[in-house]
């Protein structure tokens, strides 16, 4: 496995950029381009590139995330979001929305259809980073 | 523009069926992707902009306007395929890694009475 | 009334939910609890729509065309009410028989997501949220297929992945399809367009497209290789789930789309759906009775199966479909026992081939005759399940003359009860054969919690044959309710009307 200085700098600086850049997609999704699965799959991006600049090992070592276990988690969120719809309007998966103002910045929209996209974002990232996370297990198995 | 859509759906989906029929792995789950690729563009191609408008907006002239299901349709089969397609890939390692070949062929054992 | 149809999607997802659960004891009750929570809700949505009639919600508030709808019309009550009920009795039978290396990879997170798929793809009003049901199905039924990683789990879930996909790309192309000719995918608001303005030569392509793909999933003659080739791989729990539902699955889907939205379409396929289902009953019959593997035996029957519930779609008149719902009623709770009976025979004797078995009607007379009662139905013998069922599909065919049909499916019977007998002499008449080796054999006694499930499924079966009536009932509202979809299509299309 390829691992240049330059490469691992690279990653260092467009990590945090990828990350803030999915986030960004995952919030205006519901207005513009972008949602939940494209942000989810840019933040997958960033995991990739770290997985192939640092290993799997020391990927999961930094982060400490358990990305199977995260995506029944962004399962539960998306329930969740459902089911919100369901018992304040009584329709399944209805869109409800709270727009509080805050003091100088503005008005704030969450709502369910937030609250879903946010579901979404999580299982898009963890499946996909479980999947090149074992994968490049492989790949370092076959190494040694 | 319709043409060409057709004729590149028909050739990838040909492409797809070839390599499928070939004995190698590889060649299948490659050949698998390229048909479901193929049937996105095929369902890219049943926006018909004469027959039926946007039903949201009506701030453009309706010709001008494309059909939002379809994409919406597509992005849902993009989702699904990247899924299903990713978990053929790992079975499709852990049957060549199980057989210690790639050859399709000879991962017969199942069909056999025995 | 919204949170009923919405529950039969949400408890299997929290059963997969289930999995954040760190302890096995834990997460196996709150799967089980789900699964019992789900068949009870099932139960209540067939009595409801018995009662009041279609029942309708739209998912988001979005008015029907234009938005999803869930659907529970009669059939779909009485495929909810089957599969709530078999996968209460899978989950019960999993929990006293899978070993704990396969509850280690989240078996039953994956079994909620089954049923989930399945649940969706009943009560899915939308032929698109159809496919989406059938790949969640299929995900879950992959993963859940070749848990384990044996060579032949391998190869033969690399069989089933393949051919599901083909299946999955052609019913996607037929919804694109549909969608450009019809401008919808709204089932109801499909089947008032098609029966308006009928489209003959797209129509009639767009419905073989269907039978094909659908064909795949319910193992039809000639695309029926992938079932034999891996039902058999995985722990025998989920081979029972599936071999009672998935298949049955795609059958529903036939009835759902070539039945109800393409009627005047299917007109011409009728001859070739009838010579389908004449071979599927035939070579499927043909291959249980050279099968010498438990398992491989009653896969081989699934398929000689599908021929009866093919044949109704063949014969297409309201007796044929009647008899047709009946008889999947029957043979999803039969085919579902009898894998439970050749799991127990292999808790007791540590192998499937039946020359190795034997002498089990002296070690578990009990389960002998749990056995035979659900054979016999199989087979269709009177005053069980299976006979009512094969007794009105058999009618029908003879009330509108299709005698060569009505002759293969009588000595289709016929075979079926040959390897029936088969099964009966192999594993539990004859004395147990001296082994050359020991086989492993974990249990000496079966416990209660193995034999209830049978127990109850047999239980079920005997009910239903004697008390035929209210059954008939049922399915003939079912069979009505598909063929003459008014409505169905009114409580989609016209809110408050129809309640």
């Amino acid at each position: 496995m390829t691992r240049s200085v330059f490469f691992r700098f690279v990653v260092r600086v467009m990590l945090p950029v990828l990350f803030i850049f999915s986030l960004m997609l995952m919030l205006r999704g519901h207005n513009e381009a972008g949602g939940g699965f494209i942000g989810g799959l840019v933040a997958s991006s960033g995991v990739i590139l770290m997985t192939l600049a640092y290993g799997p090992d020391e990927v999961r070592q930094r982060l400490k995330i358990d990305f199977l276990r995260l995506m029944f988690f962004g399962l539960l969120i998306v329930i969740l979001a459902g089911l919100v719809g369901l018992i304040i309007e009584g329709e399944f998966l209805a869109a409800e929305w709270w727009k509080p103002v805050l003091q100088g910045i503005g008005q704030l929209e969450l709502g369910s259809p937030l609250l879903f996209d946010m579901g979404v974002y999580i299982i898009v990232l963890s499946v996909t980073s479980s999947i090149v996370m074992s994968m490049a297990d492989e790949g370092e198995r076959m190494d040694d | 523009m319709l043409l060409a859509f057709a004729i590149t759906a028909g050739m990838m989906f040909a492409c797809g069926v070839y390599l499928m029929l070939r004995r190698s792995m590889v060649r299948l789950i490659i050949g698998l992707l390229l048909i479901s690729y193929s049937v996105n563009l095929i369902i890219f191609s049943m926006d018909d902009p004469n027959t039926r408008g946007a039903p949201i907006i009506d701030s453009v002239e309706e010709s001008a306007m494309s059909d939002p299901l379809p994409q919406a349709l597509i992005l849902t089969a993009i989702v699904i395929s990247f899924g299903v397609l990713a978990f053929t890939l790992a079975l499709g390692y852990r049957a060549t890694q199980v057989a210690g070949t790639d050859n399709i062929d000879t991962l017969q054992s199942t069909d056999r009475g025995t | 009334m919204q949170i009923l149809l919405v529950l039969p999607l949400i408890l299997p997802l929290l059963i997969g939910c289930s999995a954040l659960i760190r302890f096995r004891n834990i997460r196996q009750t709150v799967a089980l609890i789900c699964l019992f929570l789900n068949m009870l809700v099932c139960l209540l949505l067939l009595v409801e729509t018995h009662l009041y009639g279609v029942q309708v919600v739209q998912s988001g508030g979005v008015i029907a065309p234009y938005g999803i709808s869930l659907v529970v019309d009669s059939l779909t009550g009485v495929m909810l009410a089957i599969s709530g009920i078999i996968g209460f009795a899978v989950g019960i039978f999993s929990a006293a028989t899978i070993a704990a290396n396969h509850q280690r990879f989240a078996y039953y997170p994956l079994f909620g997501f089954l049923m989930m798929g399945i649940n969706f793809a009943f009560i899915t009003g939308d032929l698109f949220t159809l496919y989406v049901a059938f790949e969640v199905m299929l995900m879950a039924s992959f993963v859940l297929l070749t848990v384990g990683g044996e060579r032949s789990q391998i190869e033969g879930g690399l069989k089933y992945v393949t051919l599901n996909l083909i299946s999955s790309t052609i019913f996607l192309i037929a919804a694109g399809l549909t969608y450009a000719v019809a401008g919808t995918l709204n089932m109801a608001h499909l089947a008032a367009i098609m029966a308006e303005q009928p489209s003959p030569g797209i129509g009639t392509v767009l419905a073989a497209l269907f039978l094909i793909a659908f064909g795949i999933k319910a193992a039809m003659f000639p695309l029926f290789f992938w079932l034999p080739a891996s039902y058999h791989t995985p722990p025998i729990a989920v081979t029972a789930l599936f071999g009672g539902l998935l298949t049955k699955v795609g059958i529903y889907s036939m009835w759902r789309v070539l039945v109800m939205i393409f009627p005047q379409e299917l007109a011409y396929l009728q001859p070739l759906i009838l010579v389908l289902a004449a071979l599927t009953m035939i070579i499927g019959v043909l291959g249980a009775v050279a099968q010498t593997e438990f398992r491989r035996l009653l896969s081989f029957h699934i398929i000689s199966q599908i021929g009866y519930l093919l044949m109704a779609i063949g014969l297409l008149t309201v007796d044929s479909m009647t008899g047709a719902v009946f008889f999947m009623v029957h043979v999803i709770l039969a085919k579902t026992a009898l894998f439970f009976v050749s799991g127990l025979a292999y808790e007791l004797e540590g192998t499937y081939k039946l020359k190795k078995l034997g002498g089990l009607s002296k070690r578990a007379p009990g389960l002998a005759l749990l056995f035979l009662f659900a054979a016999f139905s199989l087979a269709g013998f009177p005053p069980f399940s299976g006979f009512w069922g094969k007794l009105l599909l058999i009618r029908s065919g003879l009330e509108i003359g299709q005698y060569v049909i009505v002759a293969i499916a009588l000595a289709v019977s016929l075979l079926t009860t040959y390897s029936m007998l088969k099964i009966w002499t192999e594993v539990f008449w004859k004395p147990l054969p001296k082994q050359d080796t020991e086989l492993a054999s974990p249990h000496k006694r079966l416990s209660p919690l193995m034999l209830a499930p049978v127990g109850v499924l047999v239980g079920l079966i005997i009910a239903i044959g004697v008390f035929a009536e209210p059954m008939y009932q049922l399915s003939e509202a079912a069979a009505v309710g598909v063929i003459s979809p008014v409505s169905y299509i009114e409580a989609v299309l016209l809110p408050g009307t129809g309640e």
